[in-house]
């Protein structure tokens, strides 16, 4: 098993250099996963991120945001961790269907949405000291 | 990194070519572009997303605020993406129905 871990700011400026990491570390940990896989990887953390850095925002707290990338021969798992203030996933609000003129009122709840298709696995942990999300693709046999 | 726009106008339609990343760090810039555009008049807008790089929700947020700006003052939005790691997101979200994608810029341009 391989870790990387990396700690920003919890600034938006920060999240092109988490796609770098993620992209350099995952790319050559984990070879045999497809490029749009990891594409799908770096949305749904890039995704993850900008919650956390909006849940800093939310307390002015600068962070920082941890992301860490776990890879075994089976599956990467990457888990962001904020200090922020947690939330309720399961309270997120549903959207409207895509037909629903309805629909485009609603210019934000897309990321937790993404972050669940684009994945094999999200998990949400909170506790006083704020959330973790941990994000998982499964790694092709070898 | 930053993004950069070009902005040209055709057959009644401001054209804003993008190119770069188009993330929480980058489309409040885009978003400010846009609305300025609209509050010229230039409210007739398409969004070509060939040079785009990565698009997230943020992004995808930032199209759909536009598209009702410009609807609101009596324009339109439309979109040119043909990359399908950028169309993906559109079929996820359903948002692909709300604002068609169009192969090229000429054919976003063509009709009213």
């Amino acid at each position: 098993m391989a870790v990387v871990e990396l700690e920003i700011p919890a600034r938006p400026a920060y999240l092109s250099l988490v796609r770098l990491i993620v992209d350099a570390a995952v790319g050559s940990l984990a070879p045999g996963l497809s490029v749009a896989r990891l594409d799908d990887l770096k949305i749904a953390v890039t995704e993850a991120c900008s919650n956390a850095i909006e849940a800093h925002e939310a307390i002015l707290a600068d962070g920082p945001v941890v992301v860490r990338c776990v890879i075994d021969d089976h599956q990467v798992t990457v888990d962001i961790v904020d200090r922020g203030r947690g939330f309720d996933p399961d309270r997120v609000e549903t959207l409207p269907a895509a037909t629903d003129p309805r629909r485009l009122r609603h210019e934000s709840g897309l990321g937790i949405p993404l972050m669940r298709t684009l994945t094999d696995e999200v998990a949400f942990s909170l506790d006083a000291d704020g959330t973790k999300v941990s994000l998982t693709i499964y790694r092709p046999p070898s | 990194m930053q993004l950069r726009t070009e902005v040209v106008d055709i057959s009644g339609w401001t054209v804003v070519s993008v190119y770069g990343e188009l993330d929480v760090a980058t489309a409040p810039d885009l978003r400010e572009q846009l609305i300025e555009l609209v509050n010229q008049g230039r409210s007739h807008l398409v969004l070509d997303l060939g040079g785009i790089d990565f698009l997230d929700s943020t992004g995808l947020g930032m199209i759909v605020s536009a598209l009702k700006r410009a609807r609101t003052h009596g324009g339109d939005l439309r979109l040119v993406c043909t990359e399908s790691r950028i169309t993906r997101l559109f079929e996820i979200t359903g948002l692909d129905r709300a604002v068609p994608l169009l192969p090229t810029v000429d054919a976003a341009v063509a009709g009213s």
